[in-house]
């Protein structure tokens, strides 16, 4: 955790009585949740917890079945939102990374800038060179997804969210379908981004980098967040008989 | 005379009408698998937007009157032949309407097309991973971006084979518009042959130069696939050690550098 990172008191993202079934299966239930700006925020919990599922109503893949989910204070559920623009803003990274495998790797970062955020192409491309080289992936801007490794294609995903200028990046466990060789250099991309002040949601399975990068860990089981708090309460006293279980089980 | 003569003697007195036969019938099958083609495309995109449970009322009974005029097109279309729908939409339509034969001709096979189009696109579309759906609107793309930008071009590259093989059939299937007398081959080699009553020697000519152009169209569109498939290899720009190298590595160099 950097002290230099100014955090503060704004909220950005508030979930309010957040419950999602899919037909008779709950999956997530009775979610409160408050994310301040510059807040790094790891979500961990077994398998099946809701994790991703509360991941993916924060950007809108999965609409809630109840509950509210406001942004700046604003209700994103309201019918008259600009959820294009909203993505903009609270943009996602995916354990699947999810580039377009009909663009080079360079595209896949100018793209969405230039349709949805109508950016010159010579703006875009400026942008989309500053992110690339930042997570060290400016040499390949002529390869295709396709010609990359996981770890690679993951470090374009982030250059891509990051070009659209987001104020929060929402990572559904980005390093979990990568060899281990190449979750280092992914988890060292984060942790960079984690001291720029960006607002980060991480579901994630490394519980080192949910102890040393992040502000706050959330514990889910069952739909429910069981228990919220620093990294240091989680993991040196957690209070909730479930968190203590599950960490046994993973440390 | 035997039948070699007769096909030697047909072709040196009408080679002009089986030109023009095969000029039509060229002309119909490429315009009409275009034009096909387009309105599939359209129809897929409209299909394929997603409704949530977010939307309010009216765009959800909007949506579900299109759909349920698309679907209509598509499986009426599909469910009968297009030698009926020329001589129905042809006599009721186009004749009072005064429109040339020619036009007419390949504004039915268009139609025709586009309903086989349809449902071929909306395949192309369904072998599109989801992820790239999740990846495009995750950035705030909309339906329509992310289908032009992202999902189309994917999906119309695997579905190559199935536009060629819808343009080999508009070919040969153009081939009932004879009975809306466009001079296209079948009706240029029925001439031909009615003039002697010979017909075998005139349908074998036929049948050759349907046979030359479906085997040519299709040794082209087999070209063209390969094409699209894209280079596979691309340019590292610099290295650390030499920025301004620009070094090319090929698909399988990449493979064992992993």
């Amino acid at each position: 955790m950097s002290e230099t990172v100014e955090k503060t008191n704004e909220r950005m993202i508030s979930l309010c009585h957040l419950a999602k079934k899919f037909g008779e299966n709950e999956v997530l239930r009775d979610i409160n949740l408050e994310v301040h700006r510059g807040e790094v925020v790891s979500v961990i919990g077994s398998s099946g917890s809701g994790k991703s599922t509360m991941l993916r109503c924060i950007n809108l893949l999965e609409r809630p079945t109840e509950g509210d989910i406001l942004y700046h204070g604003d209700s994103i559920l309201a019918p008259n939102t600009n959820l294009s623009a909203y993505r903009t803003k609270v943009t996602m990274v995916f354990q699947q990374f999810n580039l377009y495998n009909n663009m080079s790797v360079l595209k896949n970062c100018v793209i969405a800038q230039t349709k949805v955020l109508k950016r010159t192409k010579e703006e875009a491309t400026k942008i989309a060179m500053e992110y690339l080289t930042k997570v060290g992936m400016d040499a390949y801007i002529n390869a295709r997804p396709a010609q990359l490794s996981g770890g690679q294609k993951q470090r374009v995903a982030i250059a891509r969210a990051l070009s659209m200028h987001p104020e929060v990046i929402l990572f559904d466990e980005p390093t979990s379908a990568l060899d281990p060789e190449m979750v280092g250099e992914v988890l060292d991309v984060m942790k960079s981004l984690a001291q720029t002040g960006l607002t980060m949601i991480v579901v994630t399975h490394e519980m080192a980098f949910a102890r040393e990068v992040s502000d706050r860990v959330l514990f889910m089981d069952g739909g429910y967040i069981v228990e919220d708090g620093t990294p240091e309460e989680i993991f040196r006293n957690p209070k909730m008989k479930r968190t203590k279980e599950f960490l046994s089980r993973v440390l | 005379m035997s039948t070699f003569d007769w096909i030697i003697r047909l072709v040196s007195e009408y080679w002009q009408s089986f030109l023009v036969g095969t000029g039509n019938t060229m002309l119909m099958a490429l315009v009409g698998t275009a034009a096909g083609f387009v309105i599939g495309l359209l129809i897929a995109m409209v299909r394929t937007i997603p409704i949530g449970e977010g939307a309010s009322p009216f765009r959800k009974w909007v949506f579900r009157i299109v759909n349920f005029i698309l679907n209509a097109y598509v499986e009426i279309i599909r469910g009968t032949p297009m030698l009926v729908q020329a001589l129905i939409i042809h006599y009721s339509l186009f004749v009072p309407l005064k429109m040339h034969h020619l036009l007419s001709a390949i504004i039915i096979i268009s139609f025709n097309t586009g309903a086989y189009m349809a449902e071929i696109v909306r395949g192309g579309i369904m072998s599109i991973d989801k992820g790239q759906f999740e990846g495009a609107h995750a950035v705030g793309m909309t339906h329509w971006q992310t289908m032009v930008h992202v999902i189309l071009p994917q999906a119309v590259r695997n579905i190559m084979p199935s536009i060629g093989n819808e343009f080999v059939v508009n070919i040969k299937d153009s081939s009932v518009l004879s009975v809306i007398s466009i001079t296209e081959l079948m009706f240029a080699s029925k001439q031909a042959g009615g003039s002697y009553s010979k017909f075998v020697p005139a349908y074998l000519i036929c049948a050759f130069i349907y046979f030359v152009l479906t085997f040519t169209v299709t040794r082209i569109l087999r070209f063209a696939e390969k094409k699209m498939e894209g280079g596979a290899s691309y340019t590292i720009c610099g290295s650390q050690s030499d920025p301004s190298a620009e070094i090319r590595l090929t698909k399988q160099e990449e493979r064992i550098g992993e």
